[in-house]
């Protein structure tokens, strides 16, 4: 069966040809290109991607314009009926700012911005994202943000790790985020918003290739069911 | 009718533009500052039928994100014709 999978791009996207190259790489099939003024999403998809970038420029606050415009409608109830959806860097941002993902992503603590590769420790194995990687490895994912800084209440912050949805950490510290969190996924495991970038980091040739377990997991798993 | 929206990071947020300014506040030599939180002001003109309810959903909804910020709705008097 084949990989059905679409790429959202916003006024100010610059990750969605990345996102799209290593799907295809993947998968082996072309991701839909969808423009933000969309109102609908192709049916029976398997898979949505927000990409990274400056969506609107990053106006009133990163992500908040992208969540509101019209495609936005359309991802959301995908999300809800259960199509998985990585948002990834700024896609993290349209999703918190979309209500997807709880917190919100502030300006980087030492308000620089922050463009290196990281070292990350996978704190989820069995989700639909991570099931490819073991847990006890440390993972090599570039980053490149500006407002990356996880913030969300003790309460909420309890939740998430109580739950397993902490998908990601940062080995060191990176940018300021409450308890160094990286990614995370929401209550049932199929929204993943993460601020390194697994798709710069699918083959030798990016410096390492840690991102393609993500990738290899969410598309095996779905074409397999 | 003009109103003022301002918008504030909740206490307790770590305000990192607010700690810089702060320190070259300090940097420029005036003592006594105590703290910094900086935050945004969203001026809108709007229709004088628009109801305090409209104006708080506008702030709810997209202007200030609940989970870091409050907000503060300001009607400006109107100035004399």
């Amino acid at each position: 069966m084949a990989f059905r999978s679409a790429v959202i791009t916003f006024p100010g996207s610059n990750c969605d040809r990345d996102m799209a190259v290593a799907l295809e790489q993947i998968s082996g099939t072309t991701p839909s290109r969808i423009w933000h003024g969309d109102a609908d999403l192709p049916g029976d998809l398997d898979f949505i991607a927000l990409p990274g970038g400056f969506s609107y420029g990053d106006y009133l606050r990163s992500g908040a314009m992208a969540a509101r415009s019209p495609i936005m409608k359309a991802v959301v109830a995908a999300a809800e009926r259960g199509v998985p959806v990585l948002g990834v860097c700024n896609g993290f941002q349209v999703l918190t700012e979309s209500g997807l993902l709880p917190g919100a992503l502030m300006r980087n603590a030492a308000q620089t911005f922050v463009c290196r590769t990281v070292p990350l420790k996978v704190e989820n194995t069995r989700s639909l994202f991570t099931n490819g990687y073991t847990g006890d490895e440390t993972i090599h994912i570039p980053v490149a943000h500006h407002d990356g800084n996880y913030f969300a209440d003790e309460h909420t912050l309890d939740t998430l790790e109580g739950d397993g949805q902490v998908a990601f950490r940062y080995a060191e510290p990176c940018n300021g985020s409450r308890r160094d969190i990286a990614g995370i996924l929401n209550a049932a495991g199929n929204v993943l918003g993460m601020m390194p970038h697994p798709e710069r980091a699918i083959e030798d040739a990016h410096g390492g290739s840690d991102g393609r377990a993500l990738f290899e997991s969410a598309i095996n798993g779905l074409v397999r069911a | 009718m003009k109103v003022q929206i301002h918008v504030s990071l909740k206490a307790g947020v770590l305000d990192p533009q607010g700690r810089a300014i702060h320190h070259e506040l300090e940097a420029l030599g005036f003592g006594g500052v105590n703290d910094v939180r900086a935050g945004k002001l969203i001026e809108l003109d709007v229709s004088d039928d628009t109801s305090d309810e409209d104006l708080d959903q506008m702030c709810r909804k997209l202007l200030a994100n609940m989970v870091i910020e409050n907000y503060r709705i300001e009607k400006l008097e109107q100035e004399a014709a």
